[in-house]
């Protein structure tokens, strides 16, 4: 069996501005003092000239970027999901959803897999918040290959675009090859009968080692993967709800507001059947190792596979 | 100042005063106030020191006007009306369903505005970013925003105010409408954002304190500010809200709250008789 390679999403949005920023003269990215944690500090080592730290002052880099983009700049703002989010969430939502401004976010940190840092920092409500501004694409890669096309997109994508990266190293599943990514496209991983299972994020690949135990125990499970929450891919949701007639989602984030309300969403108005929601339980983090509280959290293959099948035997 | 010069920007502040009333009147709602107290800063502005094209207001090298205390449209669309930007009527429909003019500054829908804003303390921000903009790519405009007194007390404004000087800003103009009143009261009596001339000084901009209702005070304002290099300009005006409507001058009531029309019609006979009188008829 080949290594595994893990690489954590951050860096993949650092790399991806390197990349980027070598194309675009105009791309300029900001910061808040976390440059060295959200790697973009990759980017101010090679455009010194366009990186600003705008200092530990989160609404004032948003609205610095919403000023930017005003007079055609291509902006990246980036501090942790708990800041993007939630911190400066009104200065997003009035400087720059309103006013659909181009500002792109790089929210790095996202989620229970921040770690040891804890609650405080371990941000489950981000996709919750961010899907709420009118006109604003929320974007979860699941993993580095994702991660950088994402990014890629972004930046093509005019208008307002929340990009959620992870703190962890996590595998890099997809094929470099052959992967493509779609704005507002989810991609089907798997097919099967029995259960559809839509992940997003780092847990896309938990998704897909459930799917394969599953397998081995006589279960058909579809795999999703839901990287754009926002604007999300119905008919891809409206086709499983009715060949599979069960859902299960799976995200690092409460499961209020998240992927699963996205997804439960559009099957309640098109086709209602049954949506199993994994997820941030309606409580706060924690500290400890990431991959210690992601298992506490049941944010892991061998959850996913018991809830898969307790919900095939509630059929 | 040349007389006729002076002349020109008195008319013009009394007829943008007179678009405030008219707009409030029809919206029957918004903010006098705090509109009617810079109208002469906005009539300098709009006749002398910006760098605008009404036939072309996306044009790229044009100077930037913010409007952070948002709530005083009124008195930006006026202003904007009086300039050419758009029709003189759409005052009237002011606020109301499907109209041009939000009560609040709306740069997606408006000609001549720059930015959104509303939400206090976030256009210094967004000034600030438009400001650095014009310094990374050696463009020539200035970005102007306009903040209110109790505005400053929004913590935002001064992350904004720390970062700008940090960036040695000086393209960069803040006018302070130091006009004294707030929603609930007088901002000393609510939480004194005062001595604001200190703050700004510490935080290391150049500051000016002026008359916000004499216009040769306005002048050397901006001569001087022009002049500033590496550091960002607070030009801080003292004001009286409600200017030039004899019952709303240092009302606090007249903050958010539109005429009767009664009032209206007694504001824009004073209006028009100051008008009469700077016109010589």
């Amino acid at each position: 069996m080949a290594e595994v390679i893990k690489i954590a999403t951050r860096d993949s949005y650092g790399d991806a501005l390197v990349e980027l920023g070598a194309k675009y003269d105009d791309l300029i990215v900001l910061d808040a003092d976390l440059a060295k944690a959200t790697k973009t500090e990759k980017f101010m080592k090679a455009y010194p000239e366009r990186f600003f730290d705008c200092g530990i002052a989160e609404a004032n880099m948003m609205g610095v970027a919403a000023g930017l983009a005003t007079t055609g700049k291509l902006v990246f703002a980036s501090t942790f999901a708990m800041f993007a989010a939630g911190r400066a969430f009104e200065i997003v939502r009035n400087s720059i959803g309103y006013p659909h401004l181009n500002v792109k976010i790089g929210a790095t940190h996202a989620g229970i897999s921040v770690g040891e840092d804890g609650a405080s920092h371990q941000c489950n409500e981000d996709i919750a918040l961010m899907r709420s501004i009118p006109g604003m694409t929320v974007i979860n890669p699941a993993d580095d290959i994702e991660a950088k096309a994402a990014v890629a997109a972004a930046l093509e994508h005019k208008g307002p675009v929340y990009m959620r990266f992870g703190r962890l190293a996590t595998p890099v599943f997809n094929d470099k090859a052959t992967y493509k990514f779609e704005l507002g496209k989810g991609i089907q991983l798997k097919d099967g009968n029995d259960i559809t299972i839509i992940a997003t994020g780092l847990m896309v690949n938990e998704a897909l080692i459930a799917a394969k135990e599953l397998e081995e125990k006589g279960i058909s499970a579809r795999v999703i993967n839901i990287h754009t929450i926002k604007p999300i891919d119905r008919d891809i949701i409206v086709k499983a709800a009715k060949e599979t007639n069960l859902i299960l989602t799976v995200e690092e984030h409460s499961v209020i507001g998240g992927l699963g309300s996205a997804v439960a969403d559009v099957v309640t108005e098109e086709y209602p059947i049954r949506v199993v929601k994994i997820g941030v339980n309606d409580t706060f983090g924690m500290s400890g190792p990431a991959a210690d509280l992601l298992k506490k959290f049941g944010l892991s293959a061998e959850n996913i596979v018991k809830k898969a099948e307790e919900a095939i035997s509630a059929k | 100042m040349e007389a006729t010069l002076k002349k020109q920007l008195q008319i013009n502040a009394c007829k943008i005063r007179m678009g405030v009333i008219e707009g409030v009147f029809n919206a029957k709602s918004g903010h006098p106030g705090g509109s009617l107290s810079i109208s002469d800063l906005l009539a300098y502005l709009y006749t002398v020191q910006l760098n605008i094209d009404p036939k072309n207001p996306q044009m790229p090298d044009r100077d930037r006007l913010v409007l952070s205390k948002g709530h005083c449209a009124p008195g930006l669309y006026s202003a904007l009306a009086l300039r050419g930007f758009f029709s003189a009527d759409e005052l009237k429909k002011l606020r109301h369903i499907d109209a041009m003019l939000q009560g609040h500054p709306d740069m997606t829908g408006t000609p001549g505005v720059d930015m959104s804003t509303g939400s206090l303390g976030q256009g210094i921000s967004a000034a600030c970013g438009m400001a650095l903009s014009a310094k990374i790519s050696n463009d020539p405009y200035k970005v102007y925003a306009i903040l209110g007194d109790g505005e400053l007390q929004e913590g935002q404004v001064w992350e904004a105010a720390m970062l700008s000087a940090h960036l040695k800003l000086d393209n960069l103009i803040a006018i302070v409408d130091n006009n004294g009143l707030q929603i609930d009261g007088k901002v000393t009596e609510i939480c004194s954002p005062k001595p604001i001339d200190e703050k700004f000084l510490a935080f290391g901009w150049h500051v000016i304190l002026i008359n916000a209702h004499d216009f040769d005070q306005i002048e050397n304002a901006f001569n001087e500010a022009s002049k500033v290099e590496d550091k960002p300009v607070a030009i801080i005006q003292c004001s009286v809200k409600g200017k030039g409507v004899s019952f709303m001058e240092n009302n606090v009531n007249w903050h958010g709250a539109a005429p009767n029309e009664e009032q209206y019609n007694q504001a824009m006979s004073e209006l028009k008789a100051t008008l009469a009188e700077l016109e010589g008829k």
